[in-house]
């Protein structure tokens, strides 16, 4: 009975971090556009969604065909809206890029709406390879969990070694810190914005093949809901930190997904009300995360006034 | 080798310089001083491209670089060492040098001038894996120079690079770009201690509010004028 009840709950934390895993990765991504250019794009969503439609169209191109063709459509939608929707808005406020991406966001969406025929049900047909269950020592896992566990690790170590010790891990990460400084030694913006853009939607190809060959329902709204969770992860762990709103995400994506799981069934349709409630208290009672991110974009904008009011201290 | 002739720049409607014209020379020394609110940050962030001009024109090697962005600017021969010395506090000391070379291609030349800076400051070869942020302010003073000269650039600005330091430290560093003058780089400091500026400076110019030149002239020139004493050193 011990046994049976030890083994339960660590299949619940095995499936957990998967989940969390991939939320990691996302409110990463978020993270590096916060950090870079003070954007916090919601639009990220649908290059999931982009990515998604492509799974399902390519789908009978067998799964490197797919998995190859998603992850350039993702790329390219990403540069395509730095270029066409935030280029043009590089001296804006945080608070028009962030309608901006809103407004983005729900464009997108309604073009998928109008093009897609959402009357029919379209699901990215599962591999069942992948997400058959095994036993090892009394817990099921899939081979896709264990492809999520590896490709997160991976992708984690990949983001450190590029911006602890590539010269533009280093320029991306003075960029974070004040944009207009690293400027003054020589960075290239539109080169480090484009390729914070273009890590962010090689993040975001990762995610949705990942988690649509998991779920599979492809929907024009499929990338609300996770970047909605993937933002409220990065605040609580700090949306100005990259390690810090990766480890906000995956620790809010393994919550929800342990929640999902114990609550009474009654109860399971509102996990992620009792999950942002707990959001609540912990940035009420320990407002560390937020006050970061905060702190630093205020800093930054102090910086850019002194900067164009120009007067010497 | 750097021009700036009628340069106007306001904030809205506030004229923050109004036609300024000065020069540097090559090799040259030249100083900026005045009070707050005097114009000089103001002139070196037009310089460098942070800040658009209302009127006027920069010239560097005689060709105008109005328009360009900072990062082109740095390519043609301009680094700025900034007024609270912006040190990236994320980057380690190392870091913080390296990125100054971003503009370069030469890796050897990086590596040789990346040698010599770290003769010229022991300290930040001790410090090299630490974060930016845990230097003093001297420290940091050091890091943001060793910085800007990594770009190997032809004329050296600097954004009143003593502010808050210790007098020990304010010494060192008038030292410092005494050396550097010596070696043959040209300079433009902007600093509110007037008297420390004429004495190492070849020439040095005295703004009024509004970027206006009050004073011109070498430090003997303007040593003999009788009321800049009080208007300026007394009060600088």
């Amino acid at each position: 009975m011990i046994v049976g009840s030890a083994s339960v709950v660590i299949q619940y934390i095995l499936d957990s971090i998967a989940n969390g895993s991939l939320y990691a990765l996302m409110a990463l991504s978020l993270s590096l556009l916060f950090g870079v250019m003070g954007l916090m794009n919601f639009a990220y969503g649908e290059l999931i969604m982009s990515g998604a439609f492509t799974m399902y169209y390519t789908h009978s191109w067998g799964p490197v065909g797919m998995i190859a063709m998603t992850v350039i459509v993702v790329v390219v939608m990403s540069l395509l809206m730095e270029l066409l929707a935030f280029r043009p808005l590089r001296k804006a406020g945080p608070s028009t890029l962030l309608i901006t991406s809103f407004a983005l966001s729900i464009a997108l969406q309604k073009l998928a709406y109008m093009t897609t025929n959402p009357g029919i049900p379209k699901t990215v047909r599962p591999y069942p390879w992948l997400t058959r269950q095994f036993e090892v020592s009394g817990v099921l896992m899939s081979r896709l969990e264990v492809i999520i566990w590896v490709m997160t690790i991976v992708l984690l170590v990949g983001m450190t070694l590029l911006l602890k010790r590539t010269a533009l891990g280093i320029q991306l990460r003075a960029s974070t810190e004040d944009f207009r400084m690293s400027q003054l030694v020589g960075v290239k913006a539109n080169r480090v914005i484009s390729s914070a853009f273009a890590i962010t939607g090689l993040l975001a190809s990762v995610v949705t093949v990942l988690f649509m060959l998991g779920h599979g329902d492809v929907r024009p709204n499929v990338g609300q809901g996770p970047v909605l969770v993937a933002f409220v992860g990065g605040v609580i762990g700090g949306l100005g930190s990259l390690p810090g709103a990766a480890l906000g995400g995956f620790v809010l994506g393994l919550v929800l997904n342990i929640l999902q799981a114990t609550l009474p069934r009654s109860l399971q349709g509102h996990t992620t009300m009792f999950a942002f409630l707990g959001v609540i208290a912990i940035l009420v009672l320990q407002p560390g995360g937020m006050i970061v991110s905060i702190r630093k974009l205020r800093r930054k904008r102090d910086q850019a006034a002194a900067l164009s009011e120009g007067a010497p201290s | 080798m750097l021009e700036v002739n009628e340069l106007s720049v306001s904030y809205g409607r506030i004229n923050a310089v109004q036609a300024l014209t000065i020069s540097v020379a090559e090799g040259e020394f030249v100083g900026l001083v005045g009070h707050n609110g005097a114009g000089k940050s103001t002139t070196l962030l037009t310089v460098t491209g942070t800040l658009r001009p209302a009127g006027g024109d920069v010239l560097f090697d005689g060709k105008s670089i109005v328009g360009l962005a900072p990062d082109e600017i740095l390519r043609r021969g301009i680094a700025l060492v900034p007024e609270g010395r912006r040190i990236f506090g994320r980057l380690s000391v190392g870091e913080n040098l390296k990125i100054g070379a971003t503009t370069r291609k030469d890796k050897k030349g990086v590596e040789e001038d990346m040698r010599k800076i770290l003769d010229r400051f022991p300290v930040l070869q001790r410090y090299w894996n630490k974060s930016g942020a845990k230097l003093s302010g001297g420290e940091q003073q050091m890091l943001a120079i060793g910085r800007a000269l990594l770009s190997r650039p032809r004329l050296l600005l600097l954004d009143e690079p003593t502010l808050g330091l210790a007098p020990l430290m304010v010494d060192r560093v008038f030292e410092i770009l005494d050396d550097l003058h010596k070696e043959g780089t040209t300079i433009l400091l902007v600093e509110q201690n007037a008297a420390r500026t004429i004495e190492v400076a070849d020439r040095t110019y005295v703004l009024r509010s509004g970027g206006r030149i009050q004073f011109q002239g070498t430090s003997e020139e303007l040593a003999k004028m009788g009321d800049f004493e009080t208007a300026y050193i007394g009060m600088g």
